[in-house]
């Protein structure tokens, strides 16, 4: 199988271990990754307001590149990145009119786009393409042992239309750790927002968040927590420096995403998992539990 | 708090423009509670996103713009996806920051940043905010 990929922006840089772990993943279940020759941000925001069309071009545009080559279907990793583009997709199959106004003013674009490039999270292909069945005998190392807390955060699931999951109650991650062969924990606050982009004009905002989620895991006696959004991982992860300073009882605890394990469980190298890029050193719990 | 109400304020160009922008129905509304019950920013607001809805209802601008909560929500659609009048109330809080954002009233200015928190975060946290926060 080949699949067309779109990194986005923090997948080159903060978020690599994210995309080498995800990219080591999908070729260990025979999954071919192809990234597109050519994309751009796709301003990691849907635009909210009515008559805000210009922003559905950043978007759209990634969605031309896909047809350029040759696919109908694009697979993303970062959930913002996904939300944006899954977004904007719809929103331009449901205005004709909107969609004629963006093509017009992208007139030097070769393809006119009709709205027709499916958006597709990995999780959603791993769950309905390759199958959740099939992965299970391609496990070498199994998480045994190993708790895992997922955290879904908002833009996999919000809104309702374009969720991969359930909307208050998604469980498609920890479907998968079990997969995968660890125990997956449940916590309340697998959906509520870490804070987002107000990390960058309000880190004490996020920190309390980032308490708040994580004491929650801790109750529930997870090892570790998983995420799928760059922006999570980074409040979730990095911003528990501040929120020790606010919380000075807190207890650390490491963030990883989803990929990271399933490369760990698919008998990765340490390279590609990139624990430079972690403000919590995961590696103690992993190596407690015989994984590294 | 002493609210005063007017006819004019209720039928002012505000409000037009607020539904317009956010494409809602703002009489839609009534005042249940249940997006602020679950909204995650509470802590951090002066005003409640049911309340938002209140005072826009009611045309109530100048409360609106001054407000702190219309800057600490992270449209994260917790409210909308419970609204059991299906308001889209991260719609209509965005409408209110944009007519603010777009007297070119901005919110946070890159200058203010230093090197070191903007090399700090991830590129979607920096984007996303100029995004939201700047017209
Ligand atoms: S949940 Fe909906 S109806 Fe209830 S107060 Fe909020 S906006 Fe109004
Ligand atoms: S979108 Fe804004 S108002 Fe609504 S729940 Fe989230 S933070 Fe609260």
């Amino acid at each position: 199988m080949k699949l067309t990929y779109y990194p986005g922006c923090t997948l080159k840089n903060k978020a690599e271990n994210f995309e080498n772990s995800a990219i080591f993943a999908l070729n260990h279940l025979g999954v071919e990754v192809q990234e597109l020759s050519r994309w751009n941000c796709c301003g990691t925001v849907f635009s909210l307001t009515t008559d805000d069309l210009m922003h559905h071009l950043a978007p759209i545009r990634n969605l031309i590149r896909v047809k350029e080559a040759n696919s109908d279907k694009v697979m993303t990793l970062c959930a913002m990145c996904f939300n944006t583009l899954k977004r904007a997709n719809e929103y331009m199959k449901n205005d004709p009119e909107g969609l004629d106004k963006l093509n017009q003013f992208m007139y030097r674009e070769k393809i006119k786009y009709d709205g027709d490039v499916e958006v597709l999270h990995l999780l959603e292909l791993l769950k309905d393409e390759v199958k959740f069945e099939n992965i299970k005998s391609k496990v070498v190392k199994p998480l045994t042992d190993l708790k895992v807390a997922s955290y879904y955060g908002c833009y996999l699931v919000r809104p309702q239309e374009i969720g991969i999951d359930d909307v208050e109650n998604p469980t498609i991650i920890e479907e998968l750790i079990s997969l995968l062969g660890g125990i997956p924990v449940d916590f309340p606050y697998k959906t509520e927002c870490c804070g987002s982009y107000q990390t960058v004009d309000k880190p004490e905002v996020v920190a309390e968040r980032t308490f708040q989620i994580l004491q929650s895991v801790q109750k529930n006696q997870a090892d570790v927590v998983v995420v799928s959004c760059p922006l999570c991982a980074f409040n979730l992860d990095h911003r528990q420096k501040e929120t020790i300073q606010i919380f000075p009882g807190f207890k650390n605890i490491p963030i990883l995403y989803f990929t990271q394990l399933m490369a760990i469980a698919f008998g990765c190298s340490e390279d590609i998992l990139k624990f430079n890029l972690h403000y919590i050193d995961p590696k103690p719990i992993l190596q407690e539990k015989g994984l590294i | 708090m002493i609210v005063n109400i007017s006819k004019k304020k209720v039928k002012s160009d505000f409000v037009t423009k607020v539904e317009e922008l956010s494409g809602q129905n703002l009489l839609a509304c009534y005042q249940c509670g249940k997006c602020s019950a679950g909204c995650p920013a509470i802590s951090q607001m002066d005003i409640l996103p049911n309340q938002i809805i209140r005072l826009a209802q009611l045309g109530l601008k100048n409360e609106l713009f001054k407000s702190k909560s219309i800057w600490v929500c992270a449209s994260c659609m917790t409210c909308n996806t419970r609204c059991p009048k299906g308001i889209n109330v991260a719609e209509v809080i965005e409408a209110v920051r944009q007519i603010l954002l777009r007297k070119r009233k901005d919110h946070v200015e890159l200058k203010d940043l230093s090197e070191e928190e903007k090399r700090e975060v991830p590129p979607i946290a920096l984007i996303a905010c100029f995004r939201k926060f700047t017209s």
